[in-house]
C-alpha cells in the first residue's frame, strides 16, 4: 500500500509526540561503541555550552572515574549531592532523585543511563529515573554504551563473550530525541586505554586482554554506527511523513512470537525486536498454556513472567492464550490480530519426541501456509534449561495411593474371572482402571498405574504365575501393546481433564470480570461501589486490597478508615498499607503507571498499587497484596487492570454523578437566591419607601398637617412596619428550615391555646379589625404533640393569608375535628378562592396568586408546609364549597398523652 | 386601670442597650410620660450606673456586645430588688425564661409597642409601691368583670361564683398575685404543686385550659388568661373591653 498523504491516525499520533515532548523534558544521549571513548566528556562539554546560553543545568550525577580531564569539565557546574544509600554495612553513591526533582533545573546530566540502582532505591533501573525526570518536564542529558541496548545485548555477548547485566530497553533510546555518536577509532581508544586515561593501570591489562580487545572494539563500533545510521534512517522516514513525500511504505506489519518456558525465550524476544524494528512492525509475544506448559515448575512459569516483562519493555504487546497445541493457539491469534508473520524459536527437543508428539515448528509450517514462519535458533548460549517440575506438583499422595489401590482391585476382579475368560480381558480389566484414574487422579497416578498395571499383570497371570518372569517372547510384545495402550489412554483422559479445568479456569474469569462489571452498574455511589470492588477483587485473586482516593490537596487517603464502608466488607479482604506503601501509591496516582511488589518500580513494596485512571484522570489507586509475596503472573496482572479500569470507571461515573448533583443543587440554590433576592428587595423596598415618606412628611411639614392627616400617616407607619416585621420573621424561618436549623419541638399542648396565641398576635397589629373570625372548636379536643411556637407560625400566616387574600368584611372561621390518630384543622375564608389548579403551586417557594395585587415574598406557605410535614402531618388547599377558600391540616397524635397523675 | 399614674411620674428608669436607636426611641416615648432617663450602652456601665443611681425601674437588653445579659441580670439580682424588664428577639424564648429565672421581673419581645411598653412599667412600679407597704393589701382582687377573694378563696365573674377545683384555685391565685406580670410555667407548678413537678409543663396547660372554660366568654380567645408563647401565662391586669 502506498500512502501519498500521511494519514489522520499517524498524524494525530506525531501531534501527540510533538505535544508530549513539549510537556516531557527533552532527552540526549551520547552514544558511544566502548567505556572510554569520551561520552561523559562530551555530555560536559555540551552542558558548558548549555550553561553559557543562559540554561539553568545541574550535573546529576557524573561518574568521574577519576579522569582528570572529565573531573575538570565539571568545575564550573552545580553538582547535586548524591544519595548515599547504605546496602547491607555497604555505602554506595547513588543519583538523588527527589533531590533533583525538587530543585528542578531546567536541565540536568545523568551518566551512565544502564546503571542498577541500589535495591532501597524507587526504581530498579537508573532510566526508570530518566523517564521519571522527563516526565516532571526536566531535559536530560546521559551517556550510554552500544553494549547496554537491550536488543542487542546478546549480539555484544557473541561478540564478546561478555554477558552484560545492565541494559536499557530500546523505546527509552528510541524516544530520545537527539542522540550524539561519541565515535573514536579502536586504536586511539587502545592508545588511551594504554595512557591509562581509562582505567586505572592496574586494571589496563585485564581490559586489554579481555573486553577491550582490538576485534571487540572493532566490532563494537561498527555496531554502533549501525545503530545510529538506523536511527538516523529513521528520522528520514519521519521527515518524509511529516512532509508527506509520496514513498513506498509497507503496510502495517505484524508479527506475533511465540515464546514458552524455554530460558531461550528472552534470546528469542530479543532477536524479534530486532525484526520488529527493522520492519517497522508492530509485534506481539504470545505465551501460549497448554496443558502441558500448565505442568511446569514455579521456575518456569517465573521464566514467562520474565521473558514477557522483557517483552513489554521491548515495546511488546504481550498476551496469554490458552489452547490445546501451541502452533493451533498461535495460529487462530494470529489471524485474529491479522499479523502477518509468526516467530519461533527452534525446538530443543531431540528428534525422537518430535516425531512421535510432533512439534510446534512443524505444525506451523503445515498449517500456517498463508504466514511467514520464522524459525529462529534456541541458541540458549551458557543457560541450562531449567528442571521440568517433579510429577509430585499437582497429584497430591493419596492419589498415588488410589493408584495402587486400584491396581490391587483390578487384580483381584481379574483374578476371579480368570478360569472363566482369556488371558486378554484381564488386560481390559487393567485398562478399565487406568482409565478410572486417569480420570480423576492425574498425569503422575495414572502413568504409575500403567506401569503397575503391567507388573502386576505379568506377576499374577502371566505364566510362569507369581513371577516377574516370562514364558514367551511373544509376552514382550503384550506389556509393550499393553503399556503403550494405557500410556495413551491416559494421556488423553487426563488432556481432556485439563482441558475441562482449564475452560473452566477461564470462565471464572470470565464469569469474575463479567460479576464485577454488572455489580458496579447495579450500585451507585462511592460507599456501595468500593465494597463491590474489594470483595471482587479479593475473591478473584485470593490478595488483599485497600483502595485509595485522593483528597482535596491531591493527596491520597485509605477510603473506609473513615466513612464506615469497612462494616459492610469482610475485614479479612482488606489490609492496612505501611508508610512506604502509602509512599508507593502516592507515587502511582502522581505518575499513573503500575509499581511496587513484582514491577520495576519500588519493587520492595509490599503489594502491587495500580492507578485508577478515567478518562486520562487518576481517581484513586488500587493496592493488590497477594499471600506470601506471592507474585502475579502477567496474565493475572492484565485481568487485574481489566478490573482496575472497570472500578476507575464506575468511581468516575459515580463521582460524576455527584459533580452533576451538586452543580444542579448550586444551580437551584442560585436561582433561589436570585429570586429571593430581587423578590426580597422589592417587598422590604416598598414598605421602607411608605415608613420613609410618612414618617419624614411628619418630622418636616407636621406642624402644618391637620390631627386626622397626621395620625393617619402615623397609622402607615406602623401597619409597614408590622407588615415588614413579619416579613423578616418569614425569611428567617425560611433560612433555619432550609439550613436544617429548625427542630421540632415536640410537647403535649392543648390547640385552643395554640390558636388563641395566633389570633392574639394578629389582632395586636390590628391585623384582623376588618374580619370577623369565627373559632369552632369541638370541646373534647384532645392534647395534640407540637411544637406550639411552629404551629402558631403556621396559623398566623394561614390566618394573615386569608385576610390579605379576601376583601373587608368577609367572614373567616376556624374549626377543628378529631379523627383516631390526627387532629384537623380548616381555615376557611369566602374570598375569590384559589385560581383553578394552583392548590399545589401555592406551596411552591415564591409563588404569588396575583403578583402585581398582593404583596408578601411568597414564602408563607412554603414555611407552613414545611413545618407541618415536620410534625408528620399534612397540609392542603381547597376550595369553599360556598365560595372561598380553605387550607386545611392535620396533625397526628403519636403516642399517649400524658396522664395527669396528680390527683386534687 | 389609671388608678395610679400620678404616683408614677417622675420614677427612673435605667435603659441598658447598645442600639442608639431604641435607646432613643425609649426616651423620647418614656420622657414624654414623666418618666426620668438614664442610659447605658454597655453591661459594664449599666451595672455601675444601677448602683450609683438606685433606678426604680432597669430595663435590660440580653444582647449586649461586652457580657451575656444572663449574667448581667443575676449579677443586678444580687444585690438589687429594682424591678427589671429584659428586652429579647422572637425565637429565643429559652433565653426569655432565663432571665426570668435568674430573677427578672417580665420581658418586652421586640419589636414592642409604646402601648404594651408603658403596661410593663405601670405593673413594675405599681407593684414595688405594693410592696414597700408593710400590709398585703387589699385581699380582694378584681379584673374587669372577674373578683377574686384571696381571704375566701372565691371567685366571682359578674354576679355568678365560680366553682374552681383546688389546683385551679392555686393557679388562679398565683397569676392574680402577680397582677400583669408573666408567670413561668415553672413558677405555676411550684405554687400550685409544690416543688418537685417544675418540668411538667403540660399539667399547667391542662389546668389553664381548664380556668379558661370556667373563666373567658371564649377560650379561643382569652382577655384575661393570656398565654406568652413558650414562656408562661399572664393575668391580664387591663382586660380589653368585650367585643
Amino acid at each position: 500500500m502506498t500512502d501519498s498523504r500521511p494519514d489522520p491516525d499517524s498524524l494525530l499520533a506525531q501531534v501527540n509526540e510533538a505535544v508530549g515532548s513539549r510537556a516531557y523534558g527533552r532527552l540526549k544521549i551520547f552514544f558511544g561503541a566502548a567505556a572510554g571513548v569520551g561520552k561523559t566528556y562530551s555530555m560536559l562539554q555540551a552542558a558548558h555550552e548549555r550553561k553559557a546560553e543562559g540554561i539553568d543545568v545541574v550535573a546529576g550525577y557524573v561518574e568521574p572515574h577519576e579522569r582528570k580531564e572529565t573531573e575538570a569539565l565539571l568545575d564550573g557546574l552545580e553538582q547535586l549531592p548524591p544519595r548515599i544509600s547504605d546496602y547491607r554495612g555497604v555505602k554506595l553513591r547513588e543519583f538523588h532523585l527527589d533531590a533533583a526533582l525538587a530543585r528542578k533545573p531546567q536541565l540536568i546530566l545523568i551518566d551512565e543511563l544502564a546503571h542498577t540502582n541500589s535495591p532501597d532505591s524507587r526504581h530498579t533501573k537508573r532510566w526508570q529515573d530518566v523517564e521519571e525526570l522527563l516526565a516532571a518536564g526536566i531535559d536530560v542529558y546521559t551517556t550510554v554504551n552500544v553494549q547496554h541496548i537491550e536488543s542487542l545485548n546478546d549480539v555484544v555477548a557473541q561478540i564478546t563473550g561478555i554477558t552484560v547485566r545492565e541494559t536499557v530497553p530500546d523505546t527509552i533510546v528510541e524516544q530520545a530525541d537527539e542522540i550524539e555518536l561519541i565515535d573514536l577509532p579502536p586504536n586511539e581508544l587502545l592508545q588511551r586505554l594504554h595512557e591509562g586515561k581509562i582505567y586505572s593501570a592496574n586494571q589496563v591489562a585485564q581490559a586489554a586482554q579481555g573486553f577491550f580487545r582490538k576485534g571487540n572494539l572493532i566490532a563494537l563500533r561498527e555496531l554502533a554506527l549501525r545503530r545510529t545510521a538506523d536511527r538516523v534512517d529513521q528520522q528520514m522516514l519521519h521527515y518524509r511523513r511529516d512532509h508527506a513525500i509520496a514513498t513506498p511504505w509497507p503496510a502495517t506489519m505484524r508479527l506475533v512470537v511465540g515464546v514458552s518456558t524455554n530460558p531461550a525465550a528472552l534470546h528469542l524476544v530479543r532477536a524479534a525486536r530486532r525484526i520488529a524494528a527493522a520492519l517497522r512492525a508492530e509485534w506481539v509475544v504470545a505465551y501460549v498454556e497448554t496443558p502441558t506448559e500448565r505442568q511446569r515448575s514455579a521456575a518456569q512459569r517465573e521464566q514467562v513472567i520474565q521473558t514477557l516483562r522483557l517483552a513489554e519493555q521491548l515495546g511488546a504487546q504481550t498476551v496469554t492464550l490458552n489452547g490445546e497445541r501451541a502452533a493451533d493457539a498461535l495460529l487462530l491469534y494470529a489471524r485474529e490480530r491479522n499479523a502477518n508473520k509468526i516467530i519461533v524459536g527452534k525446538s530443543d527437543r531431540p528428534r525422537w519426541s518430535k516425531l512421535l508428539f510432533g512439534s510446534t515448528v512443524d505444525s506451523l509450517l503445515q498449517q500456517g501456509s498463508v504466514f511467514d514462519i520464522y524459525v529462529l535458533s534456541g541458541d540458549a548460549g551458557e543457560q541450562t534449561p531449567l528442571p521440568i517440575a517433579p510429577f509430585t506438583t499437582s497429584s497430591t499422595l493419596s492419589e498415588y495411593g488410589w493408584s495402587i489401590a486400584a491396581v490391587a482391585v483390578c487384580t483381584i476382579v481379574a483374578w476371579v474371572i480368570s478360569p472363566y475368560v482369556d488371558l486378554a480381558n484381564s488386560i481390559m480389566i487393567y485398562l478399565l482402571g487406568v482409565i478410572a484414574i486417569a480420570t480423576r487422579g492425574g498425569r503422575g497416578p495414572s502413568i504409575m498405574m500403567v506401569i503397575l498395571s503391567v507388573a502386576a499383570f505379568d506377576f499374577f497371570f502371566v505364566p510362569p504365575r507369581f513371577t516377574f518372569a516370562v514364558e514367551g517372547l511373544h509376552y514382550l510384545l503384550t506389556f509393550a501393546v499393553m503399556f503403550v495402550v494405557g500410556l495413551v489412554i491416559s494421556s488423553l483422559t487426563v488432556r481432556r481433564q485439563e482441558q475441562v479445568q482449564a475452560a473452566r479456569i477461564r470462565e471464572r474469569r470470565t464469569a469474575a470480570l463479567y460479576a464485577l462489571s454488572r455489580e458496579l452498574v447495579s450500585v451507585g455511589g462511592l460507599e456501595q461501589l468500593l465494597p463491590v470492588a474489594v470483595h471482587n477483587i479479593y475473591h478473584t485473586f485470593e490478595s488483599q486490597v485497600i483502595i485509595f482516593l485522593p483528597v482535596s490537596s491531591g493527596r491520597l487517603q485509605t477510603w473506609g478508615s473513615v466513612s464506615g464502608w469497612m462494616n459492610s466488607i469482610n475485614p479479612q479482604s482488606i489490609y492496612a498499607p505501611s508508610t512506604a506503601d502509602q509512599g508507593v501509591a502516592q507515587w502511582v496516582f502522581e505518575h499513573k503507571t503500575m509499581a511496587g511488589l513484582g514491577t520495576g518500580t519500588l519493587p520492595g513494596a509490599d503489594a502491587l498499587y495500580l492507578p485508577l485512571v478515567a478518562s486520562e484522570r487518576g481517581v484513586g489507586v488500587l493496592g493488590v497484596r497477594p499471600a506470601r509475596r506471592q507474585r502475579l503472573t502477567p496474565e493475572q496482572i492484565h485481568l487485574l487492570e481489566t478490573f482496575a479500569n472497570q472500578t476507575a470507571l464506575a468511581l468516575a461515573r459515580a463521582q460524576l454523578a455527584e459533580d452533576a448533583q451538586r452543580t444542579q443543587v448550586q444551580v437551584a440554590t442560585e436561582r433561589l437566591r436570585n429570586s429571593l433576592l430581587s423578590s426580597v428587595s422589592h417587598d422590604l423596598r416598598t414598605p421602607l419607601t411608605i415608613i420613609t415618606g410618612a414618617t419624614s412628611s411628619l418630622l418636616e411639614t407636621g406642624q402644618e398637617l391637620d390631627p386626622e392627616a397626621r395620625a393617619e400617616l402615623a397609622q402607615t407607619a406602623y401597619d409597614e412596619a408590622v407588615r415588614m416585621n413579619r416579613l423578616v420573621a418569614n425569611l428567617l424561618d425560611m433560612t433555619r428550615i432550609e439550613s436544617g436549623a429548625i427542630q421540632v419541638k415536640k410537647e403535649w399542648q392543648p390547640l385552643e391555646e395554640v390558636i388563641g396565641v395566633a389570633i392574639a398576635r394578629l389582632e395586636a397589629n390590628n391585623g384582623l379589625v376588618q374580619h370577623p373570625l369565627h373559632v369552632d372548636l369541638p370541646d373534647d379536643l384532645p392534647l395534640v404533640p407540637i411544637d406550639a411556637m411552629l404551629i402558631e407560625q403556621v396559623l398566623v400566616n394561614l390566618i394573615d393569608n386569608a385576610v390579605n387574600h379576601t376583601p373587608p368584611g368577609t367572614p373567616i372561621s376556624i374549626s377543628g375535628s378529631v379523627t383516631d390518630s390526627a387532629v384537623k384543622l380548616a381555615i376557611a375564608d369566602r374570598g375569590p378562592g384559589f385560581p383553578a389548579g394552583s392548590e399545589q403551586r401555592i406551596f411552591d417557594k415564591f409563588y404569588r396568586a396575583e403578583p402585581g395585587r398582593t404583596r408578601g415574598v411568597g414564602l408563607g406557605l412554603t414555611i407552613c408546609r414545611a413545618m407541618i410535614n415536620a410534625h408528620g402531618g399534612q397540609i392542603w388547599a381547597e376550595p369553599n364549597p360556598g365560595g372561598g377558600a380553605i387550607m386545611s391540616l392535620t396533625l397526628p397524635i403519636d403516642g399517649a398523652a400524658p396522664r395527669l397523675s396528680i390527683t386534687e | 386601670m389609671p388608678e395610679q399614674p400620678t404616683t408614677t411620674a417622675g420614677a427612673l428608669i435605667l435603659i441598658i442597650e447598645d442600639e442608639l436607636p431604641i435607646r432613643r426611641f425609649l426616651r423620647a416615648t418614656l420622657s414624654s410620660h414623666g418618666y426620668r432617663i438614664a442610659e447605658a450602652a454597655t453591661a459594664s456601665d449599666g451595672l455601675r450606673q444601677a448602683a450609683a443611681l438606685q433606678p426604680d425601674i432597669i430595663m435590660l437588653d440580653l444582647g449586649l456586645p461586652d457580657r451575656d445579659g444572663l449574667d448581667v441580670a443575676q449579677q443586678l439580682r444580687s444585690w438589687s430588688t429594682t424591678p427589671m424588664i429584659v428586652l429579647s428577639a422572637r425565637g429565643q424564648e429559652s433565653d426569655k425564661i432565663a432571665a426570668l429565672d435568674a430573677g427578672a421581673d417580665d420581658y418586652l419581645t421586640k419589636p414592642f409597642g409604646t402601648g404594651e411598653l408603658l403596661a410593663r412599667i405601670r405593673v413594675m412600679l405599681r407593684r414595688a409601691a405594693q410592696a414597700t407597704r408593710t400590709d398585703s393589701g387589699d385581699p380582694v382582687i378584681r379584673v374587669g368583670d372577674l373578683r377574686i377573694d384571696l381571704a375566701l378563696r372565691q371567685v366571682w365573674r359578674a354576679e355568678a361564683e365560680i366553682h374552681l377545683t383546688p389546683i385551679q384555685y392555686n393557679l388562679l391565685r398565683a397569676l392574680a398575685r402577680n397582677l400583669g406580670k408573666v408567670m413561668t410555667h415553672k413558677q405555676l407548678l411550684r405554687e400550685a404543686w409544690g416543688t418537685g413537678y417544675e418540668e411538667d409543663s403540660q399539667y399547667v396547660r391542662v389546668y389553664m385550659s381548664q380556668l379558661r372554660h370556667k373563666l373567658e366568654a371564649d377560650p379561643a380567645r382569652p382577655r384575661y388568661l393570656v398565654t406568652e408563647p413558650g414562656v408562661g401565662y399572664r393575668l391580664r391586669e387591663e382586660p380589653p373591653p368585650t367585643t
